[in-house]
């Protein structure tokens, strides 16, 4: 196979690389959301025993 | 074995245990889907009858199995929560849902996308994809719940109730092309006698399985990691965790950002 026919993937490569492309997008989205959860978490854990402790 | 899962079943155990396997999970899940990629997209030849089209599978058939089995995961787990009073169960099953709810609204959409240029549509009323549609409805429900309901308890034990009641849709969606007439093929690799399917195709969909699994086992750790230092945040040894500055270096690399 050639680049050309990778990309041209039999007159289908609209449809093909459409369906990849938003894949790649709702996986990368659900791998890096967690890991701004994981911040605020850490965040929200050090003002709340900051709070704690004043009282 | 037991011993091992009874230690996964304390969040501190379970926290430490994890931070160090996840790592390894993103190295094994992106080798999976490298392989997979290449075999599917390049070596794989074209259908007889699809064309370069059915190359569209490799995502789509392992993100509706991933549909399936999360929601499964999500019932049992929820299940587990609401009879034995687990805390990990409860976050396993509340952590779950969004991941799911992805999977769901991946299969729903590169079906379509392979519907337009197979079926001339990207949508039919049918038993099969009603059926998925309804799925991500349940996933929807799942998560609104979750958010509606302030005490986390009371959130997963009545998630877990409507999980539990909304997996009758699980064995409809498998059957659907059995039980009513539908556009939508018939299953091709989960026959009892041999797949209907070449081995130069059936390879790069079993890798693309599971390097799906194992991406979802990996994000839903890293969601359930943090989900538990804030519902444990009572407990000493988070305390600890966040007084001694030093959690990991990835939080510390965070940080820095």
């Amino acid at each position: 196979m050639t680049w050309e026919e990778f990309i041209h993937m039999g007159g289908y490569g609209a449809y093909v690389w459409s369906a990849y492309g938003l894949t790649a997008l709702v996986l990368l989205w659900n791998a890096l959301i967690p890991l701004r959860r994981r911040r605020e978490v850490l965040d929200r854990l050090r003002r709340w025993y900051r709070q704690e402790n004043a009282r | 074995m037991w011993a091992f899962l009874h230690r996964l079943a304390s969040p501190k155990h379970f926290y430490h245990l994890t931070g160090a396997w996840i790592p390894w999970l993103w190295v094994t899940t992106l080798g999976c889907m490298a392989l997979g990629l290449y075999l599917g997209l390049w070596v794989a030849p074209p259908d007889y009858q699809q064309g370069d089209s059915f190359r569209i599978m490799y995502v789509h058939v392992p993100a509706a199995w991933m549909s399936l089995f999360i929601y499964v995961f999500m019932a049992v787990a929820g299940g587990i929560g609401l009879i034995w009073n687990m805390k990990m169960a409860d976050i396993m099953a509340v952590c779950s849902a969004p991941i799911g709810a992805s999977f769901t609204f991946l299969a729903l959409a590169t079906g379509a996308i392979w519907g337009k240029p197979m079926w001339g549509t990207w949508w039919v009323w049918d038993a099969r994809l009603t059926s998925e549609l309804i799925l991500l409805f349940l996933y929807l429900g799942y998560i609104a719940l979750q958010n509606a309901i302030e005490d986390p308890r009371t959130a997963a034990r009545a998630g877990a109730i409507l999980a539990i009641v909304g997996s009758v849709n699980i064995p409809i969606i498998h059957y659907s092309v059995e039980w009513w007439n539908t556009l939508h093929q018939g299953p091709t690799v989960t026959r009892f006698d041999k797949p209907a399917i070449h081995p130069s195709m059936l390879w790069p969909l079993l890798l693309m399985a599971v390097a799906f699994q194992l991406y979802f086992f990996t994000v839903l750790l890293m969601r359930a990691r943090s989900e538990l230092l804030w519902r444990e945040r009572r407990s000493r040894w988070v305390r600890e965790l966040l007084s001694g500055g030093s959690i990991e270096p990835l939080s510390q690399r965070e940080e820095a950002a």
